[in-house]
């Protein structure tokens, strides 16, 4: 996994609450079977005025020139401020690989869609909550300020903002030391091979019926 | 002991290890596979070089891509290449599957209670959000993403942390006609889709109990939509009873063990809850969804709300973006939406109760005019062969309607059943986001039997107009 220790980087709103992953990116790229090639479908609908398709060359379609994240103070964007429910619905993470591609790191929010939010922290993208008010005042300077741009360093758990503020965040211990050092979760839970059979051997006694056949 | 919820017991009964700071190593029993959020999970483990844990543990099924029309060929090669790449992987690591052309086949979360593969009191994980419909069983269900699914491939178990215990009691009965799919539209309605946010949902009350297994199926398949981890409802007389017999179910001296077991499934009576919302059942209508998100629903009686009257400026905006996009003023009767398609199906919806329902709604009647399609998806192979048997397709196909092969179909259109721009739909799935059945398309959440009603009106309609009075329970 991508590890994440620190990014200073410029900060592009999103407007809107609820942003579900269907938004995030549309049910026809989900056909691919690889892990990468979502960027250029990263909110497909919104960034492009016509229907995208799978395996389609998005640097010819025509541009929805409204879509925040095509305007150009926008570009080159790490940082996505949101809304509430951030990534609800469906629990794809194709819209993780997708927001990951597209350049951001970070992702603001007050709240998240729970399996969005743990998809984020498997492949290295820092899912931020703060508190409604922080992000509505974060809303406001990031659209009064052009190049707008936050440092966000996770190992202090701090975000600086241009004049020089410092905001702090939560985040989960065991989390933040497979971000900080881009660990894969399977080999760590491997080590602990034998509790997991000593589990199973404890259930396959006191419940046969869940372990009907050997494997 | 202290006393503990039903989801404290599912908790507690699966943890492998303490991680300490708030996380678990739990244990999973059941793991289903769809063809969408797997293949990278088994590219992950080979290059990895590892092997599944537990192999017989999963079972996999193709729903999501599969045409539910024609199933000698797939036409659409991105499609075919996904539910190709599915076989490869299934046979490769010897996973139990259900192939297309199988019967049994149908919508991962149809057929794992109705193969009798989810259980009361395991823990079920799958790669999709819907997964939460198993907590009908009193099983900690839980949607996962594709790494998590790689984890659970190559170690059985999950790295979680524990949610809050909310509680969502319904107090006395649904009124005649009204279903599971309009309670459950009416609680999110109350709570939003963040209402559940962060939790686990346990659904109790007289409203709940009364509900049939499908029905209580339905409610947990939306607990998603209420933003919570999971829905859960309590091991009662109906749960045992609809286990028993199933193909993978206990049997002989497991199935009585098994019971003793599953018996203990429910919340202890002084058990805490960081959460309660009451909710009346004789309070709720039949529910229709005007914007782009489930917590945008009224009764079918209402009007579309004016954003004027919401103080909340983000939802104020949210509630304008969604009008326009749906093409609809403020103020609007329901009753005067004029959907040009319908859609009978999706995992919250394609039950044989489901279709039962919608069937007593167009018997000996006719689409109206201004439906362009109308379809029925059963869930799966079995129902349909089952609603067969009762003459339901006849009176499906007499109205007008398609009578189609089993999968996930138009709920999000990832084959060739969808939307257009810009069309509507009456559509008994569970997500009316933007573009969701289709790019631009437009979706009205509703219950069978609603959606039924307005194929045969032309517009949304009490459901009940159409039921004769003691047929309607
Ligand atoms: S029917 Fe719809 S919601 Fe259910 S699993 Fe299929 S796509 Fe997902």
């Amino acid at each position: 996994m991508h590890a994440f220790t620190a990014i200073d980087g410029l900060v592009a709103p999103l407007d809107r609450s609820n942003v579900d992953t269907d938004a995030i990116i549309p049910k026809q790229f989900l056909k691919s079977i690889r892990r990468s090639g979502f960027g250029p479908n990263l909110f497909d609908a919104w960034r492009y005025l016509d229907a995208g398709e799978p395996e389609q060359d998005c640097s010819r379609r025509p541009l929805n020139e409204d879509f925040v994240l095509n305007r150009s103070r926008y570009r080159g964007a790490q940082i996505l401020l949101a809304r509430e429910n951030f990534g609800c619905g469906s629990s794809r993470e194709h819209a993780v690989w997708a927001l990951y591609e597209y350049g951001f790191r970070c992702v603001i929010a007050p709240s998240f869609g729970d399996i969005f939010f743990s998809n984020a922290g498997k492949n290295g993208l820092l899912t931020i909550v703060l508190p409604v008010q922080l992000v509505e005042q974060l809303f406001r300077e990031v659209e009064a300020t052009e190049g707008y741009r936050l440092k966000v360093e996770l190992q202090p758990q701090t975000i600086t903002t241009p004049s020089g503020k410092v905001l702090s965040f939560d985040v989960e211990t065991a989390l933040k030391e497979r971000l900080l050092q881009g660990l894969d979760d399977i080999g760590m839970t491997l080590e602990h091979s034998d509790l997991i059979r000593e589990y199973e051997r404890q259930k396959a006694a006191e419940k046969p019926w869940l372990f009907p056949d050997p494997d | 002991m202290k006393a503990e919820t039903l989801y404290d017991k599912l908790w507690n009964e699966h943890i492998v290890t303490d991680y300490g700071d708030g996380a678990c190593l739990l244990y999973i029993d059941r793991h289903l596979v769809h063809e969408v959020t797997s293949p990278q999970a088994f590219e992950g483990l080979k290059l990895a070089g590892r092997e599944p844990w537990r192999r017989t543990a999963s079972l996999a099924v193709p729903d999501h891509n599969v045409p539910t029309r024609n199933r000698d060929s797939i036409d659409d090669p991105v499609s075919k290449k996904q539910l190709d790449a599915l076989e490869r992987n299934v046979r490769e690591w010897r996973i139990p599957y259900i192939k297309l052309s199988d019967e049994r086949q149908g919508i991962v979360h149809v057929i794992g209670p109705e193969q009798g593969v989810c259980q009361p009191g395991m823990t079920i994980v799958c790669g999709d959000s819907h997964t939460t419909t198993n907590g009908a069983l009193a099983a900690l269900a839980m949607g996962i993403g594709t790494s998590e699914v790689e984890h659970v491939l190559a170690t059985q178990t999950l790295v979680a942390r524990k949610s809050k215990n909310m509680r969502i009691n319904v107090s006395n009965r649904l009124a005649p006609g009204i279903t599971a799919k309009d309670l459950v539209l009416h609680i999110i309605g109350r709570i939003g889709t963040a209402g559940g946010a962060g939790s686990v949902i346990e659904f109790t009350g007289a409203g709940v109990t009364a509900l049939s297994m499908e029905g209580r199926m339905t409610l947990c398949n939306m607990a998603i939509e209420a933003g919570a981890r999971s829905g859960l409802v309590a091991v009662d007389d109906k749960t045992i009873d609809y286990v028993k017999g199933r193909p993978f179910a206990p049997d002989g001296d497991g199935w009585n063990q098994a019971v003793t077991y599953w018996k203990g499934l429910r919340s202890d009576p002084d058990a805490m809850f960081d959460q309660t919302v009451e909710i009346d059942a004789g309070q709720v209508q039949p529910c229709v969804t005007w914007g782009t998100s489930p917590e945008m629903v009224v009764s079918v009686h209402d009007d579309v709300p004016d954003p004027a009257d919401e103080p909340d400026p983000v939802k104020r905006e949210g509630m304008a973006n969604a009008l326009s996009y749906m093409d609809l003023a403020p103020g609007t009767p329901i009753s005067s939406i004029r959907p040009d398609k319908i859609f009978i199906g999706s995992c919250t919806n394609s039950r044989i109760e489901d279709l039962r329902e919608a069937a007593r709604v167009v018997a000996g009647k006719q689409l109206a005019e201004n439906i362009r399609q109308a379809i029925v998806v059963p869930g799966s192979g079995l129902v349909k062969r089952q609603a067969e048997t009762e003459g339901l397709d006849r009176i499906f196909s007499d109205a007008g309607f398609e009578w189609r092969e089993p999968g996930c179909s138009m709920c999000l259109g990832m084959n060739e059943d969808r939307l257009g721009a810009g069309e509507r739909c009456a559509s008994t799935s569970n997500r009316n986001f933007e573009g969701r059945q289709g790019a631009g398309s437009r979706t009205h959440l509703v219950s069978p039997a609603m959606a039924a009603a307005a194929s045969i009106a032309g517009h949304f309609t009490d459901a009940r107009e159409y039921i004769s009075a003691d047929d309607a329970d």
